[in-house]
């Protein structure tokens, strides 16, 4: 499928004065998935913010939701690189818990001698995890792209044997708690160098708000940024004579977006700020959005999940990018493992199971095809947060968790379901 | 006078902004061959499929009469149940099933739900030997040719009490001989009193085999001819709308230097390490020169190409590659493109195109070096590019937006010399480069590759239609089992010289 945002384009460069603009229903139709989701993430989030009183949208529960996802959304990005190519990976669970569990034993389990003690520091200890989640992918993806074992398989063992290693460094007990620096990955914030301002004519009930201003400062320049690339694309568009979204579009568009972001920045600002989570988060998803966009090596990947005969006999390295996508997968789950760790504060035996599942929800909710070929990073992040803010506001209702996991089934297919529904039609 | 056993009134089937077929008629006799012949796109596909239901009742408008009564098909069983029967160009079978197993599918010979396997053997020997076909039913249909499985399709009709054979392409992926045996059988049929519908590019066969020819132009009926009507030239008038007298353009060559050479080519079967496929064929290509490879299904045209090409073929492949009288490395897809060598498939569909993705995508793929800078795309010089090859090359569509799957096959095919023109080769091979499209882009095709002789490529044409390579090539060579048998100026070739080429080889051979 097309990974552009931007409308149809049928000028040319040699006629520049063909140059127009879509009509507002062509442009709003072409692009009508990527804003169905969102709507349908906003709307869930309505829904919720109704059904439990308001609390849904409390600062301290949009933060929460953030936290509790990270790492749902961190391996999505990964997943969706190794669903667009056409593979699963069963594995990524039982990896993040894996590497989880040798985070804590670097750091807190093992007692090194004086001259390997480096080893437990948590940079380096995050490293060594970072660099052992990529060599398991590197691994596994050794196997399915050179080998040809197809990725379910090599992924169902991969995702016993690294529940087995867990139990095993573990013996079978949680390790921690974890270094404090560590336990900043997950729990920390940015620190406030702007200083807080108060804003004493919001006050409610009498509390003052107190922003968090450089979480403020920092959503101002995403914005500023954000629509200066776009005026600027846009821009270049023109100028070379191709067609753009009509301008009533593209101001709604930006309009809406920095008041998204406005919001969020508040409700962050008036907690505690950004969470370091969101950080590296935030850079991940610009990155790999970037990465299926414009880098080759994204392209290549769609590619080969759309035709992987006609990928090679193109010129690509089919066997390579296979190999590289599940190295980048499990570099991925690496970093949630350790995100998961330093949330919970101890890696235990039991951690990462079953978030395979979730993850790999996520990416089709977000509208990725099981046959490879399609999918986009934004839409598995937002499938993440329908997941995650339904776990969310169910949870604060107080529904059930057998409720909760047949609800959370009933969407999936249901998402899966009326996105083929529509495919067929317009077909 | 012949009743008439199908008669379709004003068939109008509109799909979201496209009117696929408007007002179409259609009649068909008891007991004849009737040929639909049209561009690609005219739409006879989409009328084959509003009358087996494929498209049900009520999603067009118009009437369908057959054997006297208003038909009203809300599937393909309802068809299938009055004895209209669908083959597709892709056949319907299932590869790791055996012929007799296939034959029955869905038509189980079976009391109770358990399938008796007698009753079922016995009764495909009986349907393999009404259409000619010697194996054993029992064999998996992966093992045999795609001519025999074309048999095993009809045979699969003849069990549904087929009264009217519809045929899509039977022929576009036959040999010569599998292609006659088909026709022959079509005739056969005919004397028992099916009739049959075949939906061909082959005007050939058509004039051969047909009593009658509908001709489809831009989803309308344009006129139904009848036997002592039909001539190659006003079918092809009548597809068109405009005669064309020349079905290749006329070029004037401008021969430079060698380009390319292959030097004792040997390659062996990719799974059977024994079986030699291809045998010291040295060949040489000059700048500006069209050279085309003859032979039969099976010479071994395409596995040579693809084996040239980063050895995408076959095993134990010895031989030396020289492009612009340098030894180059053509070990990998990759490496062969940056050499200068670019190999365009017979099957665009498995392996030329990415069929979910967009023109844009897909013209460059083959050459995202030259739209990036350090890995990375630049949008708009890739837009460019599309747009600009999208031009040169004539492919019709809204916009490089468009997903190539919903093209027709002549666009397709466009696309995907538009990406090899993308590649900028010194040397490009095509194989097939006309398979399965209609007329009107055949000849645009041909245009492309004589600019490009023009420009000073030098072209490799693999093709089964002899007409082709003696209308648009500069020189041949004739294949035969992995050998080259024969190689003369195209000015004095013919289709029996090549023929004999052929038939001495065999001589010799055995």
């Amino acid at each position: 499928m097309t990974t552009e945002t931007a409308p149809t384009g049928t000028g040319s460069a040699a006629q520049p004065a063909q140059a127009h603009e879509m009509t507002l229903m062509g442009a709003l139709r072409a692009n009508m998935r990527d804003y169905g989701l969102l709507l349908a993430l906003i709307l869930i989030m309505l829904f919720f913010q109704y059904f439990t009183n308001g609390v849904l949208f409390k600062p301290v529960n949009l933060t929460n939701i953030i936290l509790q996802n990270s790492y749902i959304i961190v391996m999505a990005l990964g997943m969706l690189l190794v669903i667009v190519a056409g593979h699963i990976d069963l594995s990524v669970g039982s990896v993040s818990g894996f590497i989880g569990a040798l985070a804590a034993m670097l750091m807190v389990g093992w007692n090194f001698p004086p001259e390997l003690a480096f080893l437990a520091h948590p940079l380096v200890a995050g490293a060594i995890c970072l660099v052992a989640g990529a060599a398991i992918g590197a691994a596994q993806g050794y196997i399915i792209a050179y080998h040809r074992v197809p990725a379910f398989i090599v992924t169902l063992a991969g995702m016993l044997i690294f529940k087995g290693l867990s139990l095993a460094i573990l013996a079978g007990k949680s390790v921690g708690p974890f270094p404090a620096e560590f336990q900043m990955l997950s729990a920390g914030f940015i620190p406030d160098i702007v200083g807080p301002i108060t804003m004493p004519w919001l006050a409610e009930n009498g509390q003052n708000v107190v922003l968090h201003s450089t979480t403020m400062v920092i959503a101002i320049l995403a914005i500023v940024g954000m629509v200066f690339f776009s005026i600027r694309g846009r821009g270049r568009r023109l100028a070379r004579g191709y067609d753009v979204e009509p301008f009533s579009l593209f101001i709604i568009k930006n309009v809406v977006i920095a008041a998204l972001v406005l919001f969020f920045a508040y409700m962050l600002a008036s907690y505690r700020g950004l969470p370091n989570v969101l950080v590296v988060m935030g850079v991940l998803i610009a990155f790999f959005v970037f990465m299926t966009k414009r880098l080759t090596f994204g392209r290549r990947i769609y590619a080969l999940g759309g035709n992987l005969k006609a990928a090679a006999l193109s010129g690509i390295k089919t066997e390579r990018t296979t190999f590289y996508i599940f190295a980048i997968m499990g570099a991925l789950a690496a970093l949630a493992g350790m995100i998961y760790a330093a949330r919970l504060n101890s890696a235990t035996p039991k951690a990462g199971q079953g978030l395979e599942l979730d993850v790999i929800a996520a990416v089709f909710i977000g509208g990725a095809s099981a046959l490879g070929g399609v999918g986009q990073v934004a839409g598995a992040v937002i499938g993440a947060f329908i997941m995650g803010v339904m776990n969310n506001g169910m949870s604060i209702m107080g529904v059930n968790i057998d409720w909760q996991q047949m609800i959370k089934g009933v969407v999936l297919l249901a998402a899966v379901f009326f996105d083929l529904y529509n495919k067929n039609r317009s077909a | 006078m012949t009743k008439t056993i199908l008669e379709m009134r004003g068939i109008t089937k509109t799909f979201p902004g496209v009117k696929a077929l408007s007002d179409v008629n259609l009649d068909v006799r008891e007991g004849e061959i009737h040929a639909i012949c049209g561009e690609n796109g005219a739409g006879k596909s989409t009328l084959m499929k509003v009358l087996s239901g494929v498209y049900p009742t009520g999603s067009y408008d118009g009437q369908i009469i057959y054997q006297g009564e208003e038909q009203h098909f809300k599937s393909i069983s309802d068809s299938e149940h009055k004895g209209i029967v669908i083959i597709h160009q892709e056949l319907a079978l299932v590869p790791l099933l055996s012929i007799a197993e296939n034959i029955f599918l869905g038509n189980e010979q079976a009391k109770g739900g358990i399938i008796d396997w007698d009753e079922t053997r016995d009764g495909a020997r009986k349907l393999l030997k009404m259409v000619g076909l010697k194996e054993d039913p029992d064999t998996l249909i992966t093992n045999i040719g795609v001519g025999k499985q074309q048999l095993v399709e009809i045979a699969k009709a003849l069990s549904k009490q087929v009264q009217l054979l519809i045929l899509d392409e039977p022929t576009a992926s036959l040999s010569e001989k599998d292609s006659q045996a088909l026709l022959d059988l079509l005739l056969e049929f005919k004397k028992r009193g099916i009739t049959s519908i075949i939906i061909s590019h082959k005007l050939n066969e058509i004039s051969r085999i047909a009593d009658r020819v509908t001709v489809i132009r831009d989803g309308k009926s344009i006129e139904t001819m009848n036997t002592e009507d039909i001539t190659e030239d006003r079918i092809i008038t009548s597809m068109v709308g405009r005669a064309l007298n020349d079905r290749y353009p006329s070029r004037t060559p401008n021969v430079g230097e060698v380009v390319l050479e292959v030097r004792n080519w040997n390659v062996f079967h990719p799974q059977h390490r024994e079986r030699q496929i291809i045998r010291d064929v040295n060949i040489s290509l000059r700048k500006g020169e069209v050279v085309g490879i003859a032979g039969l299904m099976g010479s071994g045209r395409t596995e040579f190409a693809m084996s040239v090409f980063g050895k995408s073929y076959g095993q134990k492949i010895s031989g030396e590659v020289f492009v612009n009288g340098q030894k180059v490395d053509t070990s990998s897809v990759d490496k062969s493109i940056r050499n200068g060598i670019a190999y365009a498939t017979e099957d665009r569909k498995t392996y030329g195109l990415n069929l979910i993705d967009h023109i844009k995508h897909n013209t460059t793929i083959a050459n995202l070096m030259g739209v990036s800078r350090w890995g990375v795309i630049d949008d708009l010089a890739e837009l460019d590019a599309a747009n600009d090859y999208r031009k040169k090359t004539n492919i019709r569509s809204s916009s490089v937006y468009q997903v190539v799957g919903n093209l027709s096959g002549g666009n397709q095919q466009k696309v995907v010399l538009s990406k090899w023109l993308y590649a900028n080769p010194d040397v490009l091979i095509l194989d097939e480069p006309t398979r399965g499209i209609d007329v009107g882009a055949k000849y645009e095709i041909y245009t492309i590759i004589n600019q490009l002789a023009a420009q000073g490529k030098a072209i490799l044409v693999i093709s089964s239609e002899m007409p082709e390579l003696l209308g648009i090539t500069d020189r041949l060579y004739v294949m035969n089992e992995g050998r080259i048998v024969g190689e003369m100026p195209t000015s004095e070739a013919s289709q029996e010289k090549i023929m004999r080429s052929i038939v001495r080889a065999e001589g010799k051979a055995s």
